[in-house]
């Protein structure tokens, strides 16, 4: 039971706040060039951001899953199960993100879930 | 054509050195948290983990490439669509699979196999899609996040 439960908070912990520090950035607006100081200023803006803020207890939440789940159980058994984060992502970019996540973006994202799956399973 | 172009490749740069940390800091990961043994799900227990996690310098190294990995994905996503740059960043399990035969000689299963092919066309599929399709940040916007 533990484990399902630190399994749901690994996908959701993870995908919820990338998909929160996705927003903070988009919102913040990329570099205007690749520099490494401007590339630290926007990391320090996007860092200031509130939605950066609600992603990293999410992503922390899910990190200590990870690493618990990791002493519990073989990479093969957490991997494969955590792939699903890649479908949790793509519903959660379409419907909270507003992105257009057409049917060629779908597909690749079902193939990536299952290729993951057998990668770590293999 | 030629600024989508530009996007597109200037978008695969990042999504690959996003990949290189992932896949270094994960691996230090798993090396320092094997050292620990089995985390016991007890007040003591979580405390040795605790302890055993900010002692590691493998676990410390781990979290520096995975900081790595976090500066480079929140750059991309500052113009790039999630849903394009989180199955993209899979190619990290192909380019596992790859060093494994490559650098380490090791002999990967026809299962494996068949899931790096898996992920090598779902990337393919989703490099085909526009990397943005949604509105670029306003100046007002930009304004009060840089407040």
């Amino acid at each position: 039971m533990l484990t399902v439960l630190l399994l749901f908070v690994l996908i959701c912990g993870s995908t919820g706040g990338e998909i929160a520090i996705s927003h903070g950035a988009k919102k913040t607006g990329e570099p205007k060039r690749m520099r490494p100081w401007e590339v630290l200023v926007f990391i320090g803006q996007v860092m200031s951001n509130g939605w950066f803020l609600l992603g990293i207890p999410l992503m922390a939440a899910s990190f200590f899953a990870l690493l618990i789940l990791f002493s519990w159980h073989p990479l093969s058994f957490v991997i494969p199960i955590s792939a699903l984060s890649y479908v949790v992502g793509a519903l959660g970019a379409k419907y909270l993100l507003k992105e257009e996540v057409n049917a060629a973006r779908w597909a690749g994202v079902i193939l990536v879930c299952a290729g993951v799956a057998l990668v770590a399973a293999g | 054509m030629a600024s989508e172009k530009r996007l597109q490749i200037k978008t695969l740069i990042m999504v690959l050195a996003m990949v290189v940390c992932a896949v270094t800091g994960d691996l230090l990961l798993k090396r320092g948290m094997s050292e620990a043994g089995a985390v016991q799900f007890t007040g003591s227990g979580l405390g040795q983990a605790l302890v055993h996690m900010a002692t590691s310098g493998m676990i410390w190294l781990g979290i520096v490439f995975l900081l790595g990995f976090m500066a480079t994905q929140m750059t991309v996503m500052s113009w790039a669509d999630y849903s394009y740059v989180m199955p993209a960043g899979a190619f990290g399990y192909a380019l596992q699979t790859f060093l494994a035969v490559v650098v380490l000689h090791e002999v990967v299963s026809v299962k494996r196999w068949i899931g790096v092919l898996l992920i090598c066309v779902g990337v393919v599929l989703v490099g085909q899609t526009k990397p943005r399709t949604t509105e670029a940040a306003t100046a007002v916007e930009k304004a009060v996040a840089s407040c």
